[in-house]
This record gives structure tokens, C-alpha cells and sequence, in this order.
């Protein structure tokens, strides 16, 4: 006998969709009145007009378009190499920290001055000291493009962030699974790169890729060294036009930049409370 | 007269996947009903339907004549009728064990703290567990940490116990003293469901025993009935099997 659903499942499989047109038609409601209300309380602000102009130009906009989008090119160059190198260099200094053998206190003691040293120093510090004081050294294999050694600043940076998040990672495996390991005779490294990492990456996954999303956008930040980004092939349009809708057009180049990484952070973020949703008793 | 909760016709499948199938139980008030059945039998997913921790594909659960499988109905204020223990502890490590016990209360059912905490206090006290309220709970033993698992569900005077292989995670003596405190509130009159291995306590316990077998009510009965005499060869093959496992 097939399976037919009762009358009192029909009934509330209708209260159900019932209940999900309403807030549907809630949600819309709400979302209307309060897009309204922004409208009008921006379009009735006394300089509105001024700002409109110096701001949002289509014109200016179109002008500056193709030179800014250039320079676009040059910052997604920068953070996927600087993204490779803060990866690497972030995991090597979380391993570093997690060492516990005697011989290689100076190594965690290196590591750690590292990391209390570059998330203590403002990042654009670190852009002018790299970018300003290593080419004074006059050191002749030294690269002196700004292009470079803005880079390198971000690098530096931002992979004391990551180590941090990484290092909270393999803390974060519980102890149990690396003495499982060890008794099944893996060696300290072999039971690191095979049970300990693989744990603590996909733990910190959505803080990583969350550090990551903001390296796109400091990639502007190498402007200041000079290099002709978005950022600053935007300061020469308006320098030329005195209107500010470049700066508008790089804005939300580099937002469409970051969009695509933050919904695969989101993604995957509901995806691992799914799964351990479905781990976990009740 | 109805029974306090009633389960009618209940459905519930994962996907293609049936899980159960037009089950039908009743609890009467301060009974003891006792679900046996192997692994996959379906046992763990009546239990969460029961608090309605899963949605219903099909049927009706009845407490107290209310019908809270109603669509609408105010889980949370249901949740606070039915206490729950399970197999994991679950109990807060940030909190000690008077503080676990006092959170529903307080938060809950907006008991005062002074008033929640004699409560707890006396109830641990009656459960031999005086000296350990202002512990943190992982300084308890795994049968200690049940046992003040238990205390917090019925800290809410629930109107229906629901306890889910709550023994399952722990030693034989640990066991016992698990088990003891089941009896006490039996007898205290708690109306309760339990989901078990443990036959030897339900053949004492059970008023009714219910044997779960692919998602169906495959037999039930009086513990005499079901463990002296079963019907059905199903049962007999999961009583033998029992046995073989020194669990009989």
C-alpha cells in the first residue's frame, strides 16, 4: 500500500505555506519602507546636490573607468602573490609556535617576537618603513619597485595575523587526536601534516579566508608607496578633474573584487555548522 | 480519558529513507514506558520527534490534550514541559553544578535565584549529590555528571521525563547508581520514556514495554509479557542476540 498523507498533515503542511507567503510578504514590506525612508532622508539633505556631483558623476565615472580598472590589475597581481606568501609564511610561523621541544626555543622565541611585533604595528607603518627605508640602504640586489616592497610589507603584515589563526587552529584539535596518532606510531611531523593540519584548517577556514578578504582590500594601500593601483590611478583622474567619482569607481571595483570570497566564506561557513549540527546529539 | 501524551500515527522520513512508520504509542501519567530495539530501529528519531527536536512527516503528539505537533505551536514553552537527558551529558563546563541546574529555572520559568538554588540544593542533597553542588562538572565522575544531568531536566518539574540511552557512555557501577536515581523518580510518580540496552533495569522499571523493529511498533506489552514470552521471531532473534551479548 502506497503511502497517503493524512487530512491532519495536509492541514498543516497548508498552515505552513501559509505562514511562509506572510513572511515573505513581511520581509518585502519592511524592506520597502526602510529603503524609502533612506531615499528620502538622503535626497532631502541640504547638499545633497553638491555631493551628487563631486561624488557620483557619471561622466567622471566613465572617464576614469579605464585607467582605474588598470590599476585594478596591478592590485589582484599583488594579492594573489602576497595571498600565496602569507599562507605559507603564517603556516610555517603557527608550526614554529607550536613546537614544544627544547632545542627550538629561539625558534618559537623568534616566532613570537614576530608576531607580538607586526599585529602591533600599524600596517601602513609597515608600508612606509619596507617601502621608504630599505631602498635607503642602497643594497644593490635589493629591488627598490614599490611595487615589490609594498608586497612584501603587506606579506609581513598579514602573515602574523594568519599564524595567529592558524596557531588557534591546531590548539583548537583536541589533545586526544595527536596521542591517537602518536600510538598508532605516526612520527611528530607525519601525525602534524596528516591529522593535526588537515583538523585545523577546516576549523578556522571562515577567520582565514576572513583575514584574506581584508588583504584584497589593503592591497590598495601600496598607493602610498607610489605604485599605480586602483587607488591611485583614481587620485590622478580627480588631481585632474577635481571630482571625487574616481575614487567612487575604485571603491566599488575593489567591493566587487572582495564580493566573490565573502559569499564562499559564508558557504562554507553554513556548511561546517551543518555538519556539525549533524555531529552533534541533539 | 486520554493518556498524558499520546503519539498517533506517526511518520517520519529522511529523504527516501522511512524511518518510522505509523507509530502509535500511548504514555499514561507516572507510567514508565520503556523502547527497546537495535541500532536503526528508529529508536533515537521517536525520541527527538517526541520533543519535537525533528519535524513530524506525518502524525500527532499529544501532551496533555494539547496536540503539539500543531503547526505554530510555541515550541520553546513545549520544550519546557518535556525534560530531556541523553546518552552526552551535555552539561555546561562554564558553570557549576548548581548553576547548570538553576539556568532553566531562572531563565525559563523566571524562578528566583535564592528559590532555584535550594531547589537544586535539595535536590541534590535527596540524590546523594550535596557535596558536589558548587563542583564544575568536570571534576565528576561520568556517573555523577548523568546524574546531575538528570536533576536539571526534572529541575523544571517537567510533566514527561524523556531519557535516551543515558547509561550507555558509562562502566557498570557507574551504571547502577544512574539507574537508582531513574527508580527514585519513578516512584516519586514522573512519568517518563526510556530508551535503553539496559534490560535487566527495564524488565524492573517498565510498566510497558514497546519493541521498535524498521520503523514500526513490531510488539508491545507488559515487561513480562514481552521479555518471557515474545511473539513475534523478530523479537525473539533481538532477545537471543541480547543474550548472546550478556546483556540479557
Amino acid at each position: 500500500m502506497t503511502y497517503q498523507p493524512s487530512a491532519l498533515q495536509l492541514q498543516r503542511e497548508a498552515a505552513k505555506r501559509r505562514a511562509s507567503r506572510r513572511s515573505t510578504l513581511i520581509a518585502l514590506s519592511s524592506t520597502l519602507a526602510v529603503g524609502f525612508l533612506l531615499v528620502l532622508v538622503i535626497t532631502g539633505a541640504q547638499g545633497y546636490e553638491m555631493v551628487k556631483n563631486s561624488f557620483f558623476n557619471w561622466h567622471y565615472a566613465k572617464q576614469a573607468m579605464p585607467s582605474v580598472f588598470h590599476g585594478l590589475l596591478l592590485n589582484l597581481r599583488v594579492l594573489i602573490i602576497a595571498e600565496f606568501f602569507v599562507l605559507l609564511l603564517g603556516l610555517l610561523i603557527a608550526i614554529a609556535r607550536t613546537t614544544t621541544s627544547p632545542v627550538l626555543y629561539p625558534v618559537r622565541l623568534v616566532a613570537t617576537i614576530y608576531t607580538d611585533l607586526f599585529r602591533g604595528l600599524p600596517l601602513l607603518l609597515v608600508l612606509l618603513l619596507v617601502g621608504l627605508g630599505i631602498p635607503g640602504l642602497r643594497i644593490s640586489w635589493i629591488p627598490n619597485s614599490a611595487v615589490v616592497l609594498g608586497t612584501v610589507a603587506l606579506v609581513l603584515t598579514y602573515s602574523a595575523y594568519v599564524a595567529e589563526v592558524i596557531r588557534a587552529g591546531i590548539e583548537g584539535v583536541n589533545p586526544t587526536q595527536r596521542q591517537a596518532a602518536r600510538a598508532l606510531g605516526l612520527t611528530q611531523s607525519q601525525t602534524l601534516e596528516h591529522v593535526v593540519l588537515p583538523q585545523a584548517f577546516r576549523n578556522v577556514t571562515p577567520p582565514l579566508l576572513n583575514d584574506l578578504v581584508s588583504l584584497q582590500k589593503d592591497s590598495g594601500l601600496i598607493s602610498v608607496l607610489g605604485a599605480v593601483d586602483a587607488i591611485r590611478a583614481a587620485g590622478i583622474q580627480t588631481a585632474q578633474s577635481f571630482n571625487f567619482t574616481p575614487y567612487l569607481v575604485a571603491g566599488a571595483l575593489f567591493v566587487l573584487l572582495t564580493i566573490p570570497l565573502t559569499r564562499f566564506t559564508d558557504w562554507l561557513t553554513r556548511k561546517q555548522d551543518a555538519r556539525q549540527r549533524a555531529q552533534g546529539q541533539w | 480519558m486520554s493518556a498524558l501524551f499520546e503519539i498517533k500515527n506517526l511518520r517520519k522520513s529522511f529523504g527516501e529513507n522511512l524511518v518510522l512508520d505509523d507509530v502509535s504509542i500511548d504514555f499514561p501519567a507516572q507510567s514508565a514506558t520503556v523502547i527497546i530495539g537495535a541500532s536503526g530501529s528508529g529508536k533515537s528519531t521517536l525520541m527527538r520527534c517526541m520533543n519535537l527536536l525533528e519535524e513530524l512527516n506525518d502524525g500527532q503528539i499529544n501532551l496533555d490534550g494539547i496536540d503539539i505537533s500543531a503547526y505554530g505551536t510555541d515550541i520553546d514553552s513545549v520544550r519546557g514541559q518535556i525534560g530531556s537527558v541523553f546518552q552526552a551529558f551535555n552539561l555546561f563546563p562554564h558553570l557549576t553544578v548548581v548553576d547548570n541546574i538553576t539556568l532553566a529555572p531562572r531563565l525559563v520559568h523566571g524562578v528566583k535565584k535564592d528559590v532555584a538554588d535550594k531547589n537544586a540544593r535539595a535536590l541534590l542533597q535527596r540524590f546523594g549529590l550535596a557535596d558536589k553542588a558548587d563542583e564544575f562538572p568536570n571534576l565528576l565522575s561520568g556517573g555523577q555528571q548523568q546524574r546531575v544531568a538528570i536533576i536539571r531536566a526534572v529541575a523544571t518539574n517537567p510533566k514527561l521525563l524523556l531519557l535516551d540511552e543515558v547509561t550507555s557512555a558509562l562502566d557498570p557501577v557507574l551504571i547502577a547508581e544512574v539507574l537508582t536515581l531513574i527508580s527514585e523518580l519513578k516512584r516519586e510518580g514522573m512519568t517518563m520514556v526510556i530508551a535503553t540496552h539496559e534490560m535487566g533495569f527495564a524488565k524492573k522499571i517498565a510498566d510497558s514495554v514497546v519493541f521498535l523493529h524498521k520503523g514500526r511498533v513490531h510488539e508491545s506489552g507488559t515487561p513480562d509479557a514481552i521479555f518471557g514470552s515474545p511473539k513475534t521471531q523478530e523479537l525473539k532473534d533481538f532477545l537471543s542476540a541480547l543474550h548472546q551479548a550478556g546483556r540479557l
